[in-house]
């Protein structure tokens, strides 16, 4: 079970029966008031969001989904296919209910997919995920403020934000919980 | 940089930030104020029903200075400010950092409508030092201060942007709630807002209003949907205060907080306080407004994540 201060951005919690994502989670305090925290949560079958504004001490049971270990395979209209190592078996997810995570597939990526009922309605991906930079523009020699940050685009096609210093064709680690960069990987 | 990128990445906004700090300080000062600096580990934070101290050996960190600079006040200091961190346990969020810098400054002989004027000749200051005019961009909003600012009360903010008025929020125990759901998104866009005369039982520290006991002379003020600042008329009656204060520990452990002894010193003396006004202002969050930054990450070195 989760208290309400537990909650976080990419948390699964059940709600009248349903599984639902955390997609927003802030602590708000009106001046000298009580405690709140204010949601925003994705019903991960329906695909209905919610603003839901708690105080502390409510509790939540986490969902009741089974996760398991495939590798993405491709992806084929608004559908992302994905397959089971073990068993061969292949399931489809819904472009909606990939969320961000479709910004870090590439070939082969492990996964967790998510099943509610033995229906796919998510996908897990791990924390950070190291991606080669296919394209940013260089770095203008003798800034070294180390303030700027520059576009890049990832080999999954998603752009970010990176330090002025990194290269085209250099691995980095994103943090696919903020979709920022993280470190680059060196050697 | 390499290591660290996202402190190096702050670069940029630590240096604004430093400047904020250098132009309060040269405002006050200015102004004819003392800068004081009173204890950051303290005995007895003031009892309020939802604010907690971080314990600190046997005391706690303070939640606000508060207390020390209205003893300098019934002490016959006239003109104080100061610029300290206070702590308060377990408030972090994209606009709260468990430890935090407080701006607070106090006025003798001066009532919450001079701590309004203060507020608007100080963030003016910033702006036009900033090199901005008058106006100030956050959250795409477009906000100037050079103008007349808004004034509100509480009960007008209910009636126009809720759909309960004030005495229905507080009966129905949804007074909060409707003040972050429907309210403080609306407040301070244009130009900033000060909303003001809360109902009397939110503000344990403040003087109700001569003409209507049912209200405090107590404002916020906020710019972008921001809170900024807290600011009262003082109560300086140590009667009514002692009680206030039993009332909130009474409320404080019913709700199972930590009871905090009684500031006796501080009640002691009230009495000699002359009519004071005084306004606890966040840096931080004043920074991010200036800076308009999305995060109060963002306009700090640290966050207790980073440490």
């Amino acid at each position: 079970m989760y208290t309400v201060a537990d909650l976080r951005k990419g948390l699964k919690v059940t709600l009248d029966g349903d599984p639902y994502l955390v997609i927003a989670f802030d602590f708000a305090k009106p001046g000298k008031g009580q405690a709140l925290y204010r949601t925003k949560l994705r019903n991960m079958i329906s695909g209905v969001i919610l603003d839901r504004t708690y105080r502390s001490g409510e509790t939540f049971e986490p969902a009741s989904l089974e996760e398991r270990k495939m590798q993405y395979l491709y992806k084929e209209d608004d559908h992302y296919c994905f397959m089971d190592n073990q068993t061969y078996e292949q399931v489809h997810v819904s472009e909606a209910a990939m969320g961000d995570a479709k910004n870090y597939l590439i070939d082969n990526l492990p996964v967790s997919i998510l099943l509610f009922k033995e229906k796919a309605i998510g996908v897990e991906i791990p924390n950070f995920v190291n991606l080669r930079v296919t394209q940013t523009d260089p770095w203008a020699k003798g800034d070294t403020s180390g303030s700027d940050s520059k576009p890049a685009t990832v080999e999954s096609g998603y752009v970010l934000r990176v330090p002025p210093f990194i290269e085209e064709g250099e691995l980095i680690t994103i943090d696919t919980r903020t979709g920022e960069y993280s470190t680059r990987v060196k050697g | 940089m390499d290591d660290n990128w996202t402190l190096a990445a702050r670069r940029n906004a630590l240096i604004a930030r430093a400047t904020i700090i250098q132009e309060i300080r040269r405002f006050f000062i200015e102004g004819g104020y003392l800068e004081v600096e009173t204890p950051l580990r303290i005995p007895a934070p003031a009892p309020e029903a939802h604010i907690d101290a971080i314990p600190a050996g046997n005391w706690f960190l303070q939640t606000s200075p508060e207390l020390c600079m209205k003893r300098m006040l019934a002490a016959g200091y006239e003109r104080l400010f100061q610029i300290c961190h206070c702590w308060r346990a377990g408030e972090r969020g994209s606009h709260h950092l468990s430890e935090f810098t407080m701006l607070e400054w106090y006025r003798a002989n001066s009532d919450y409508l001079d701590i309004m004027v203060d507020c608007e000749g100080l963030i003016r200051t910033l702006v036009s030092g900033a090199g901005r005019g008058t106006s100030i961009t956050f959250r795409g909003m477009t906000t100037d201060v050079g103008g007349e600012w808004e004034r509100l009360t509480v009960e007008e903010a209910f009636d126009r942007y809720s759909e309960t008025s004030m005495e229905e929020a507080l009966a129905l125990d949804r007074f909060d709630e409707i003040m972050v759901e429907s309210i403080e998104p609306k407040l301070g866009m244009e130009r900033p807002t000060f909303i003001h005369d809360y109902p009397a039982s939110r503000g344990a520290l403040a003087r109700l209003k001569a003409d209507d006991d049912s209200v405090a002379e107590r404002f916020e003020l906020y710019i972008g949907g921001l809170e900024l600042a807290n600011a009262f008329s003082e109560l300086n009656d140590p009667i009514e205060q002692r009680r206030r204060f039993e009332q909130e520990t009474a409320y404080r452990e019913e709700l199972r907080r930590q009871a905090y002894p009684l500031p006796e010193p501080f009640l002691g003396e009230l009495a000699s306080m002359p009519p004071s006004a005084g306004i606890a202002l966040g840096v931080d969050r004043l920074a991010m407004v200036l800076l308009n930054a999305g995060r109060i990450d963002d306009v700090v070195a640290f966050t207790p994540d980073e440490l």
